[in-house]
Order: structure tokens, then C-alpha cells, then sequence
């Protein structure tokens, strides 16, 4: 058994060598075990560790003081996280642009897209108020809406993810 | 008192105006590029809005996200920082228009000191000492050469809308008059999009010397001494002082009441730095104003013991100033470390730090974002880190500065630490006797 593991580790371990240098970005490999290899086309950024120096969180305060805890507590983030990895064929559209996000013209408008719709590159998929403008958000890729990832009125940040379209 | 601030800025000046807004109780808003994504300041904030990707035009500049990002975070006031949009009077003006409190100047206020000409009439009126010279931009090649008469060669043709030493020319003499006015317009046409020149006498190896001034919106004003700033190369300062080795009792005094006098003159609020040449014969004159926090209040905060960040933001939601004036209790150094090569002409040096110790001590005082493992973006200005040190007498200074320099390791990128060292055993230096053209002559070799 330990041998059969120790062959397919060896045989895993070289395929992912020869795709890192193949200059592929993405390969999906299925031989009895799967495996998915995607090389990330923009610079590397190292996450930071969650540890953060000791220097940042200074000198614990007993509990009974701390007006605002300065503890290891992530940022609020502004709406939805990251969705999981995007599979090969989807598209994720991301906001170009912070404010707030509106799925309709107006309330009593029907939504521009909805789940199940096939749009257009250039098809107005929502609405981001910013400066008490509205500004009409074209999507820059056709494809079959397959999820909306955030709500009407909730607010949006630069790059954040809006809607999945599948190619 | 404000619930919540953004803070439109990045790096140490963000973690250093938010851990006064902690302090404060006040709830912080950071606002980052994607460059930025795994920067301090935004981990330290209460919340975090991407602004847009890595070109500070798109993101850091964007008035429009900034405002957006203050709107749907409901922030009620925004601290600019230093540089980017703090001293730019649209962005102040927009603040107001939008009901969110700028913690700065107001437009009128920047554009009066933004404007170099103005900015020396206006100090001029209120009785400030100003550098002889034209009365606002020159006209002609011959208007200039006739005051060059008057006030006596050498003289200095500069930009209006100038900075970090561009846009400027020296003249000695009349055949060198109609070149350096060619050259210095070409220059400020091209970088600054306006090409105004005014003439001043050259200062010859003056010393750069800057007080500091908080004014609230009753009309008071008060000064918090000064800090010695003449260690630059090419325009930019490397290290800052308190008290400056320089200066007596009596020219503080004389040179505390003329900032307070000409921050009056406009109704300044907030805080502010107005800069003065200081020449041989300790005569003063006034060369800018800055309208915002500067990189080296660290200096002034550690021997007057005063939280400038905290009176900014105490004066921008309304309340008084002491009116008190403060003076040196210590002395203090700032050096600012960049990720820089110093032997090669201090090219950026940013990528992954792999190593990082930073110095403690008795005072010792590290501002800074950085950390174990981060990346600097190529992206940002180079600084990375402020090392302040204080103690009872210059000499302990210099001793502790060492000391702390030689502690702090960096390792993965290069830094002006080996430089920073070779200045503190630097004699010239060590006496104290030095001007703006120090550097100048300073070995980079062999740091």
C-alpha cells in the first residue's frame, strides 16, 4: 500500500514540475486521483502571516478596559467574500468601481439580469451609485449568468466580485 | 467628538492616524489599492474598502472612490495623511460638499499656500521675512535681470507651481540670465503645466529649518518649536532633528512668532508647518508653508511629549487649542529608512522582506508597516520605516541612533540604514555643523 502511495506522490509531485515549467496556466489532470494546476498570471503577493508581530498589537490590556478589543479581530469586510475558485469555464465580473450596488432601474423596475440569463458583452447588469451619480455597470463578457453574488442596495468595492457567467 | 474616520492614505502614516483614532475611540476606516491587499493598514482597520488597482491615480488619488468609500461606510471625517490628496484643495472642497469633515485646510486655505508666489506675498503682508526678490511672476528676461540688479547676484529663477527642486535655476550673472530663464520654463511648463517664473536671492548654503504650528477655527494659533531639516538629497530630507543644533533661544522665539503670526494672517486651521532658510548670520526667511501632517511630526512629538494626530482631529471637530506655545524638553532624531540601495545612488530597492527585527528600547520609536514576509509594492514611495530616537543631549542621540541602527535588520531588500550609520559618525555632523549642501559632498562609497 505504502508503496502505491509513495508511486503516485513521486508521479504527482513530477507532473506538477513539468506543467510549472510548461508555461500553462491551468491544467486538470484525472488518471484515478484528480488534480487541478493553476498558475497565477499576476504578480505574487505573499499573504502575511495571521500572526502579525507582536509590535502591531501592543501590550494586552486587561479585558475589563478594552474599550474597542485591539485583538487579532479581521476588518468588517464591506460585503460577501471571495467566492470559492472559479471553475475553468467561468467568468467571474467584478465591480470597477465603490458604491452602492442596485440590481434594478428602480424599485419598480424589473432586475437587469437574473439567474438563468444569457447576456451579451456590454449588457447593463446593475447599477453603482457613487456621489449621488448612477452609473450603468456593463458586463465585458458574454455568458450564462449562473450566480449574483451580491444583494440590491448593498454596497461595493473596487474588484469585487458581482456576478459569475458562465462561457 | 467624530464616530468614525477614513483614512484616505496607506502605509505608516495610516497605521500611525489610526492608532490615535483607536485611542480615541473613534472607528477607522481603511481604504486600499489591490497593490495593497495585504498591507498593514488595512488589517489594523475596524473596516477596509478596495479603492482600486495599484496606480495611485485610479485608487490613492481617486477622489470619487475615496468619497464613495467614506459614503457607504457612513464615515463622518477623513484624514488625508501626507502627500497624495492632502494638500488638494478639490478634494477638500468635495469633503464639504459631501458633509464629511476634511481633517485639513480648507480649499481657500490650500490654494493660497499651494500657490508659491501668492504664498510669499501673503506671508510678506502679515510681516513674516521673506527672501528679497519679484513681487509675484517676472514678465520678461529684462524685469528679471533689473531685480537681479537690486537685490545683487547670485539669484535664483524658480517655478510658482514648482516642487522637489524642479523647475528652478540658479544665476550668477547677467549672460547666464537668458538661459537659466529658457531652461527653468521649459522644465516647469512640462512638469508642472504651468511655466510662471519669480526671482529670489540665492540663499547660499542655508539650512532648513521648520516650525510647527496648530491653529483652531477661533483664531489661535500656537507653535511647537522647531525641527532641523537640512540633511537632504536632492531636495528630499533623509533625516529630521529637534532641537536644531543651531538654533538659540532667541531665534526660536523670533522665528515661533513669525509662523504664528503669518498662520494667523490666513485664519490657518489644523496643523501646519511653515519652512524657513536659516543663512550664517542666523537671518530667517520664509520659503513655503505645508498645510498638512508632514512625515517628521514624529520628531516634534517626542520632545514637546504631544500627540499631533490627536490635536488634528481634536481641532477639526471643533474644539480649542491651548494656545500655549511648546518648546523642546529633549532631543530627538528621525531617520527615514527607504527601501533604497545608498550605494547606488539609492535606486528602489522593494520585493519580499524575509527578515525583519526591528529595534526597541528606551527611546526608541518605530513607525512603520511593514512586517516579516511582507512584499513591497514597487508601486509607492520607498519609505518604509521611521526610526525615532530620543534622549537627554544630541550626543546621547547620536550614541542611541547607533545603537538602534545596528539592531534593526532588514533582510531581502536593500535599505539607507548602512548610510544613516556612516552619518551618525560623521564629525561634521556630530558638531552639528552642517546646511542643505551637506549631502552633497557626502561619500556613498564604502557604507
Amino acid at each position: 500500500m505504502a508503496n502505491q502511495t509513495e508511486k503516485q506522490y513521486t508521479e504527482i509531485l513530477g507532473l506538477i514540475q513539468a506543467i510549472a515549467g510548461s508555461g500553462l496556466d491551468e491544467v486538470f489532470i484525472e488518471n484515478g486521483y484528480k488534480i487541478k494546476v493553476r498558475r497565477n498570471s499576476e504578480v505574487v503577493t505573499v499573504q502575511a502571516p495571521v500572526a502579525v508581530p507582536a509590535q502591531v498589537f501592543a501590550a494586552p490590556a486587561p479585558a475589563a478596559h478594552a474599550a474597542a478589543p485591539v485583538t487579532t479581530a479581521l476588518p468588517t469586510e464591506v460585503a460577501t467574500p471571495e467566492p470559492a475558485a472559479a471553475a475553468k469555464n467561468e467568468i467571474i465580473v467584478r465591480s470597477s468601481m465603490v458604491g452602492t450596488f442596485y440590481r434594478a432601474a428602480s424599485p419598480n423596475d424589473p432586475d437587469f439580469v437574473k439567474v438563468g440569463d444569457t447576456i451579451t458583452k456590454g449588457k447593463v447588469i446593475g447599477l453603482i451609485e457613487a456621489m449621488k451619480l448612477f452609473n450603468e455597470i456593463e458586463s465585458d463578457y458574454a455568458g450564462k449568468v449562473v450566480k449574483i453574488l451580491v444583494e440590491n442596495a448593498s454596497p461595493v468595492e473596487f474588484d469585487q466580485p458581482l456576478l459569475v457567467l458562465e462561457a | 467628538m467624530f464616530k468614525k474616520i477614513l483614512v484616505a492614505n496607506r502605509g505608516e502614516i495610516a497605521m500611525r492616524i489610526m492608532r490615535t483614532c483607536k485611542e480615541m475611540g473613534i472607528a477607522t476606516v481603511a481604504v486600499y489599492s489591490t497593490a495593497d491587499k495585504d498591507s498593514m493598514h488595512v488589517r489594523f482597520a475596524d473596516e477596509a474598502v478596495c479603492i482600486g488597482p495599484a496606480t495611485s491615480k485610479l485608487s490613492y488619488l481617486s477622489v470619487t472612490n475615496i468619497i464613495s468609500a467614506a459614503e457607504i461606510t457612513n464615515c463622518d471625517a477623513i484624514h488625508p495623511g501626507y502627500g497624495f490628496l492632502s494638500e488638494n484643495a478639490e478634494f477638500s472642497r468635495v469633503c464639504q460638499e459631501y458633509n464629511i469633515k476634511f481633517i485639513g485646510p480648507s480649499p481657500e486655505m490650500i490654494n493660497q499656500m499651494g500657490d508659491k508666489a501668492t504664498a510669499k506675498a501673503t506671508m510678506k503682508k502679515a510681516g513674516v521675512p521673506t527672501i528679497p526678490g519679484s513681487e509675484g511672476l517676472l514678465e520678461s528676461i529684462a524685469e528679471g535681470m533689473k531685480i537681479a540688479h537690486k537685490i545683487k547676484y547670485p539669484v535664483i529663477l524658480k517655478a510658482t507651481a514648482g516642487g522637489g527642486g524642479r523647475g528652478m535655476r540658479i544665476v550668477n550673472n547677467d549672460s547666464e540670465f537668458e538661459k537659466a530663464w529658457n531652461e527653468a520654463k521649459m522644465e516647469s511648463g512640462s512638469a508642472f503645466g504651468n511655466d510662471g517664473l519669480y526671482l529670489e536671492k540665492f540663499v547660499e548654503e542655508p539650512r532648513h529649518i521648520e516650525i510647527q504650528i496648530v491653529g483652531d477655527r477661533y483664531g489661535k494659533v500656537c507653535h511647537l518649536s522647531e525641527r532641523e531639516c537640512s540633511i537632504q538629497r536632492r531636495h528630499q530630507k533623509l533625516l529630521e532633528e529637534s532641537p536644531s543644533p543651531f538654533i538659540t533661544a532667541e531665534l526660536r522665539e523670533k522665528m515661533g512668532e513669525a509662523a504664528v503670526k503669518g498662520a494667523k494672517a490666513i485664519n490657518y486651521e489644523g496643523a501646519g508647518t511653515i519652512e524657513f532658510l536659516v543663512d550664517k548670520d542666523r537671518n530667517f526667511y520664509f520659503m513655503e508653508m505645508n498645510t498638512r501632517i508632514q512625515v517628521e511630526h514624529p520628531v516634534t512629538e517626542e520632545v514637546t511629549d504631544f500627540d499631533l494626530i490627536k490635536e488634528q482631529i481634536k481641532v477639526a471637530a471643533g474644539e480649542p487649542i491651548s494656545g500655549r506655545n511648546y518648546y523642546p524638553k529633549l532631543f530627538a532624531m528621525e531617520a527615514r529608512i527607504n527601501a533604497e540601495d545608498p550605494s547606488n545612488n539609492f535606486r528602489p530597492s522593494p520585493g519580499k522582506i524575509t527578515e525583519l527585527h526591528l529595534p526597541g528600547g528606551h527611546g526608541v520609536r518605530i513607525d512603520t508597516h511593514v512586517y516579516n514576509g511582507y512584499v513591497i509594492p514597487p508601486n509607492y514611495d520607498s519609505m518604509i520605516a521611521k526610526l525615532i530616537v530620543t534622549a537627554q543631549s544630541r550626543e546621547e542621540v547620536v550614541v542611541r541612533m547607533k545603537r538602534a541602527l545596528s539592531e534593526f535588520v532588514i533582510e531581502g531588500v536593500k535599505t539607507t540604514i548602512p548610510f544613516h550609520l556612516k552619518l551618525m559618525d560623521d564629525p561634521q555632523f556630530q558638531e552639528g555643523k552642517f546646511t542643505t549642501k551637506f549631502l552633497e559632498s557626502f561619500d556613498f562609497n564604502n557604507l
